[in-house]
């Protein structure tokens, strides 16, 4: 068996997993170009003064910014965690490797077929899809089969820490970073399932093999796909946390109880909690909605307060641990801030906990929902979420990773260590923007909110053409951090300086 | 550490702060938990649940056709107004890309508004108090709505809806009571 021991971690590393962990995050970050390049365009259209794309391709960008950035991004990343926590992390192998590489081939195909047919204006449909409207049936393809490909590797990460079982590779429990994509991996089949429970019927659909899909039925089965989809991202962004503190800083987490049963409470309780997309939907009663989104939206939520309380204070006993015992806040003061591994982990806790978590409540409930639903305040939120939370984690998850399993250096180091901050802060900025629009009625998804061809005559509040340009100045500011991201991780990748 | 297993006695009882922490995080999502279903005993504005199915969307269209033989005092750019009778059930009808009819409501008045859809998705925005509702086809939503304050209301549509979407505005007129 092909293994190498990693002169900085001392891991032994097998030469499969550390392949798939590199094709997975060299994809991933591929794909954050195009879809960021997207959401330039995007945030160029939505300021009003600039107003650049035309809007059949504002829309069809919009598909692909949606799609790149939140599916692809994302989840080839996910993958590439699920073979680092459950080969890597163990020091085992991965097996039957072939398993890696038809996942790795599903998604990429899939996400091939999805891109063409959107840039081919044959699927102007918003990453969403809600039936009735209809998109090519190669769309619909592409998404089947990408979600065949993303199914397999989450299964496979099972079939791995199984056999790290067998091979001796742990005793009695996973380490927490492991567990952590165990609860993701969970999330994923499900949430998987659902996809194939929707998604091949509308295929069909789409090929007029199926009369008629419900509507409704549709946007729940896709909230269950797509809300809970967003908990595998929670799971691999905590887990990706909790490990970058114990590689920069050596933190223990302070009660392995306590967290494990938070990773717990998630696997339980999101799954159910989607219907807050549907708050204002027909078809559901109001117990129905409160039961769902109250009570087990509130426990997931329950879940997030835990980390959120365990991985600060498992930072501050390793701070503490160093030395750096002075007064209350002496640790903090220490922390390595220029370290983008450990900053970007800092703010990603920040902007998730503080601006995506405190607005998802908010606009979770039944009553608030109906005067954020579908305006740009929710695009504001997910940003938060998806982006000042899950993307910066992964960004640092880069700056980590990068030495470990690519043997290289990461080039620029002092834009490397400037580029976390200024990606947070322009996100931070162009969300605080969308949110103030939003919380005036500005629609998300909406061309022209000027309606200057429509036939009645409407305008917004004046004030929100300045939430607007504020969107757009942090929108560019967080692109230019975008960039500097790529160039410095790819740059790093392809030129750093080899570690051994 | 969160990367090696962890040390054999791992299975550690909570401590103080852990548990004062987490009774803490909990009492919250208690009281925002049990605030959703107060509300609707106490506040004023709550999500409509009441819906039903359209069978065959020509028969919503026949509802809504029939108010506006029945009701209609007046037009514009094409659109007829109408003024159904206060408490009465009132239909809007969505297509691409247009709201169907124009509404006149009496301040202080209650009306059930029926909304669905002929096509694909919209999103009922009503402008700017914004206020948000989903329309979909095959689907009955009554929203019942009592308007507070007199002036014009503009309905946009905040669903992806095509190419169109961004030109769907309709129009709602609450005039004071009386006259
Ligand atoms: C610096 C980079 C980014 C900028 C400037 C940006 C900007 C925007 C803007 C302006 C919109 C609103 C479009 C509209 O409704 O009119 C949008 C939508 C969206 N963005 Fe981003 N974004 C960025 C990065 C990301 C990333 C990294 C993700 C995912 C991880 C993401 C996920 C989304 C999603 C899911 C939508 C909603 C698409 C839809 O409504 O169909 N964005 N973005
Ligand atoms: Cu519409
Ligand atoms: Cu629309």
């Amino acid at each position: 068996m092909d293994y190498r021991i990693c002169s900085l971690t001392g891991f032994k590393i097998h030469k499969t997993a550390e392949d798939l962990v590199k094709w997975n995050m060299v994809t991933a970050i591929l794909f954050l170009t195009l879809g960021g390049f997207m959401g330039l365009l995007m945030a160029l259209t939505r300021w009003p003064s600039v107003h650049y794309l035309d809007a059949t391709h504002y829309y069809r960008f919009l598909t692909l910014h949606g799609f790149n950035a939140l599916l692809l991004w994302i989840l080839f990343f996910e993958i590439g965690l699920v073979y680092f926590t459950s080969a890597i992390l163990l020091n085992t192998r991965v097996v039957a490797p072939f398993v890696g590489w038809i996942a790795y081939a599903l998604m990429l195909v899939g996400a091939m077929f999805v891109n063409i047919v959107v840039f081919a204006g044959k699927a102007d449909v918003l990453f969403t899809s809600y039936v009735p409207l209809k998109a090519n049936g190669v769309y619909y393809l592409g998404i089947i089969i990408f979600a065949v490909g993303a199914l397999t590797a989450f299964g496979h990460f099972f079939a791995n820490i199984i056999q790290a079982k067998r091979d001796g590779a742990y005793k009695n429990t996973l380490p927490l970073g492991t567990f952590g994509l165990a609860a993701a991996s969970i999330i994923g089949v499900f949430t998987l399932a659902h996809g194939a429970v929707i998604m091949i019927p509308v295929f069909f659909w789409s090929i007029d093999l199926i009369k008629y899909i419900d509507p409704g039925t549709y946007r729940l089965i896709f909230w269950a796909l797509g809300h809970a989809s967003q908990q595998i991202n929670v799971c691999a962004m905590v887990a990706m946390w909790y490990m970058s503190a114990a590689f920069v800083l050596g933190a223990n987490p302070v009660n392995e109880k306590l967290s494990r049963t938070a990773f717990v409470l998630y696997i339980l309780f999101i799954n159910i909690a989607s219907e807050h997309h549907l708050l204002v939907d027909p078809i559901f009663s109001t117990w129905h909605k409160v039961v769902n989104t109250g009570y087990m939206m509130h426990l997931a939520v329950l879940a997030s307060m835990i980390h959120a309380f365990a991985i600060p204070a498992s930072m501050e006993v390793a701070l503490r641990k160093k030395g750096y015992t002075k007064g209350l806040f002496d640790w903090l003061k220490n922390a390595p801030w220029g370290n983008p591994a450990f900053s970007a982990t800092f703010l990603s806790i920040i902007g998730f906990g503080f601006l995506g978590g405190i607005t998802g409540v908010i606009f979770g409930t039944e009553q608030f929902n109906i005067i954020r639903h579908n305006t740009f305040a929710i695009t504001g939120h997910f940003h938060a979420t998806v982006v000042s939370g899950t993307t910066v984690a992964f960004m640092g998850g880069t700056y980590l990773l990068i030495p470990y399993i690519f043997r290289r250096e990461i080039i620029l180091p002092r834009l490397a260590a400037f580029q976390p901050y200024l990606y947070a802060i322009g996100v931070a900025v162009m969300l605080i923007g969308m949110i103030a629009a939003g919380s005036y009625g500005v629609p998300r998804r909406h061309w022209d909110i000027t309606f200057s061809s429509a036939i009645f005559p409407f305008s917004f509040d004046p004030s929100t053409d300045i939430f607007l340009s504020i969107m757009g100045v942090g929108g560019l500011l967080a692109v230019l951090g975008g960039v500097i991201f790529i160039i410095v991780s790819l740059g790093s990748i392809m030129f750093g300086r080899r570690t051994e | 550490m969160a990367i090696k297993e962890p040390e054999r006695i791992w299975w550690k009882p909570y401590t103080r702060d852990e548990r004062l922490w987490v009774a803490m995080a909990l009492l919250w999502m208690m009281v925002s938990f049990v605030f959703m279903p107060v509300y609707h005993f106490i506040g004023a504005q709550n999500p409509p649940n009441e819906t039903y199915r359209v069978g065959d969307k020509e028969k919503f269209r026949a509802l809504v056709d029939g108010m506006v033989n029945k009701y209609k005092v007046g037009e514009e750019k094409g659109f007829p107004i109408v003024k159904p009778e206060p408490g009465s059930d009132v239909f809007v009808q969505a297509s691409m890309w247009q709201w169907y009819p124009i509404l006149e409501l009496q301040q202080g008045k209650t009306y059930r508004i029926h909304l669905s859809s002929m096509d694909i998705t919209h999103g009922f925005s009503i402008q700017p108090i914004n206020m948000n509702f989903t329309v979909l086809p095959g689907y009955d939503y009554v929203v019942t709505l009592t308007p507070t304050t007199a002036g014009d209301y503009y309905i946009i549509c905040n669903e992806y809806c095509g190419l169109g979407h961004h030109l769907m505005v309709g129009k709602m007129i609450v005039k004071q009571g009386g006259n």
